[in-house]
């Protein structure tokens, strides 16, 4: 057995991936089911130099980790949604101030306390529009542990590359699965480091003016450019302002920088969708019913391909509507009531070939509850 | 160097009211910083929501202007992170004790090196002049039209009972001591408070019998007493000023230094 090879769970998978990606700083609260992360970083971070603290809430956990990451750090926290819930308003802090940092949402079933135990796809919504105001945001997920890997290291190059908060949103069941995984070598997958400012000290440094391609050089807090830091509409030196002609250009930049790149950021996984006559479409743990649902017809001579989306926002309108043009149904499989459904349905030429199967009631998504909706859609029963 | 090399020229003037104290503590604030001597770059002033706030914008520091409530758990993100770096944090009556309340005690707990500036004005001024957790019993908010019946925290009581190294109260009367209370409050290790009883005309004063901001401040000239002072003894509504607690105690990011290096010598 090699010792790159290891048997874990995809929480650890997110550990082993966030220190692979340079996590500097992990702020967080006790929370099923994504306690285990803040468990093993408690014990990882500090034997390298790094830090961890385990605060007083779910709110100065995302407080933390945004102060943390002005210094220049990189940084994580993790939750489940309640969790969620409450660091919504900071997540709109970062997103305003363009402040790198990772917040992982290992889903459960809501509302409220709801399942804390089980797997969930609710807060596929909540990480696109979970804090107030327009705003663009990037949101990604796994089915496997491989993957868990390598959309975390993703997360961060996202969040370093784009300055903004990027949502993990893995879910109960990809978290606590035990399962191979292949540790890549250092320099395997690219890690992206954050753009520093040339400016030299003594020149006004404008922290809040986009270069020509919307990206932003930073200077981190401690070093020789003394700026402000406000979630309030601001000028290029990040000073508060309701001028509109700032604001505006403030708004489309914040929008534009994520929504103009939907192309790079979109990540998905294509399983036998060349020829398709019925498309899957899927994510996080659900992917993995499609996909076996996917095998398992195939070697019956039907024509099932499954899309899988790894990248949930910006939504990869393109690539779905790519796929989706040739076939004759689609199938979205999720544990929800139909979050990723209506972003399918808006981008096909005809949604009334898009059908959802689904699960909600705690238990994970089986092969069962697909066919019986590829068995409406057939024809072959109600 | 002069007060003036360490404001932002460029954002002036600021958004105070005719009378507000916190341009008092802001100057008091730039003169304990400048007796210490610490250069600009390693400091990081960090505030939450509120008129108290704004000071963040016209410091040349490194400004770091957050969320209501939240000003010490992103103080304590950056510190915990750079602990050679000073941070200091200005904050608000409502800011502090009420929807910051939970970051206030285990701020005070941890004994992280923050200083907190706590203006108290006893009002949500830049809402309008809504009770605070400070504002007394019978006040007249213009959420409490009938009289206030909300009792009030003594956040110096607060604060100590949570565990905070360096407790201190003065106001915007007291300058001189002011400057020294806070010269001693950001030179301290540990998380200090600082609690300065800020005038606020506008919303407090004019609904609640001061017709000026020297009515006010007269006010807490004549309300305040060193502490232990026999005024005290005879008067005991008079209110404590100066420092009540300075004591060394293992600071947070110092004990967190001992974690890393037990854990790199794995365990």
């Amino acid at each position: 057995m090699k010792d790159n090879i290891l048997f874990l769970q995809g929480n650890e998978a997110c550990v082993e991936a966030a220190l692979y990606a340079g996590l500097d700083f992990f702020a967080g609260y006790p929370i099923t089911p994504s306690t285990e992360i803040a468990e093993l970083l408690s014990s990882r971070l500090p034997a390298r130099g790094g830090k961890f603290i385990q605060m007083e809430d779910e709110i100065s956990s995302m407080c933390a980790i945004v102060g943390a990451s002005l210094t220049g750090k990189k940084v994580m926290t993790a939750t489940s949604g309640p969790g969620f819930s409450l660091k919504q308003e900071a997540i709109g802090f970062a997103v305003m101030t363009e402040t790198p940092c990772v917040v992982v949402d290992v889903q459960r079933g809501g509302p409220s306390t709801g399942l804390p135990t089980s797997g969930s796809q609710g807060d596929v919504m909540q990480a696109r529009w979970g804090t107030h105001g327009e705003h663009a945001i990037i949101a990604l997920t796994a089915s496997t542990n491989q993957d868990v890997f390598a959309m975390t290291v993703e997360a961060f190059n996202l969040s370093e590359t784009f300055r903004t908060p990027v949502i993990l949103l893995l879910d109960e069941v990809v978290a606590h699965t035990r399962e191979k995984l292949i540790m890549p070598e250092p320099g395997e997958i690219n890690v992206v480091e954050r753009l520093h400012t040339s400016v030299p000290e003594g020149t006004d440094y404008h922290p809040y003016l986009p270069r020509e391609d919307g990206r932003l050089p930073v200077s981190d807090f401690g070093g020789v450019h003394r700026y402000n830091v406000t979630g309030l509409a601001h000028d290029m030196w990040g000073f508060p302002s309701n001028n509109p002609k700032i604001v505006y250009g403030l708004m489309r930049h914040l929008v534009d920088k994520i929504q103009g790149h939907t192309k790079e950021i979109s990540r998905t996984k294509e399983f036998f969708a060349g020829d398709a006559e019925t498309l899957l479409v899927s994510y996080g743990s659900s992917a993995r019913t499609a996909l076996h649902v996917v095998e398992n017809r195939r070697a019956r001579g039907e024509k099932l391909g499954l899309l899988e989306l790894q990248t949930l926002w910006p939504f990869p309108a393109d690539a779905v509507r790519e796929r989706c043009a040739s076939v004759d149904f689609v199938v979205v499989v999720e544990m929800n009531m139909g979050q990723i459904l209506h972003e399918v349905k808006k981008v096909v030429d005809d949604h009334e070939k898009v059908f959802l199967a689904n699960q909600i009631d705690g238990t994970f998504i089986t092969p069962t509850d697909v066919l019986n909706i590829l068995r409406i859609i057939q024809g072959k029963g109600t | 160097m002069a007060v003036k090399d360490y404001i932002r020229e460029r954002f002036f003037p600021h958004l105070w009211c005719p009378g507000c104290g916190h341009g008092i503590v802001m100057s008091s604030m730039i003169r304990a910083i400048e007796k210490l001597g610490i250069k600009k770059n390693d400091i990081v002033v960090v505030s939450g929501i509120g008129c108290s706030s704004r000071i963040c914008g016209y410091l040349d520091f490194h400004t770091l202007h957050t969320l209501h409530g939240r000003a010490l758990a992103f103080a304590t993100g950056v510190k915990l992170s750079r602990p050679e770096l000073t941070l200091i944090v200005p904050m608000g009556d409502g800011d502090a004790f009420a929807i910051g309340g939970n970051h206030l005690i285990h701020a005070a707990r941890r004994n992280i090196d923050l200083t907190a500036i706590i203006m108290n004005n006893n009002i949500y001024g830049m809402t309008g002049g809504q009770y605070s957790p400070s504002t007394g019993y019978g006040d007249l908010a213009t959420t409490a039209p009938y009289g206030n019946i909300d009792p009030s925290f003594d956040p110096v009581k607060l604060v100590l009972g949570a565990g905070a190294s360096f407790v201190a109260r003065t106001t915007t009367y007291h300058v001189t001591s002011m400057i020294k209370i806070l010269e001693k409050a950001i030179a301290h290790k540990g998380f200090s408070v600082v609690e300065v009883l800020s005038q606020c005309p506008t919303y407090y004063g004019r609904s609640n019998k001061f017709a000026t901001a020297v009515d006010m401040m007269n006010f807490y000239k004549n309300q305040t007493t060193p502490i232990g002072s026999k005024d005290k003894a005879r008067n005991p509504e008079l209110l404590e000023r100066g420092i009540f607690v300075q004591e060394e105690r293992p600071e947070y990011c110092a004990e967190y230094a001992k974690v890393i290096e037990k854990a790199s010598q794995g365990r």
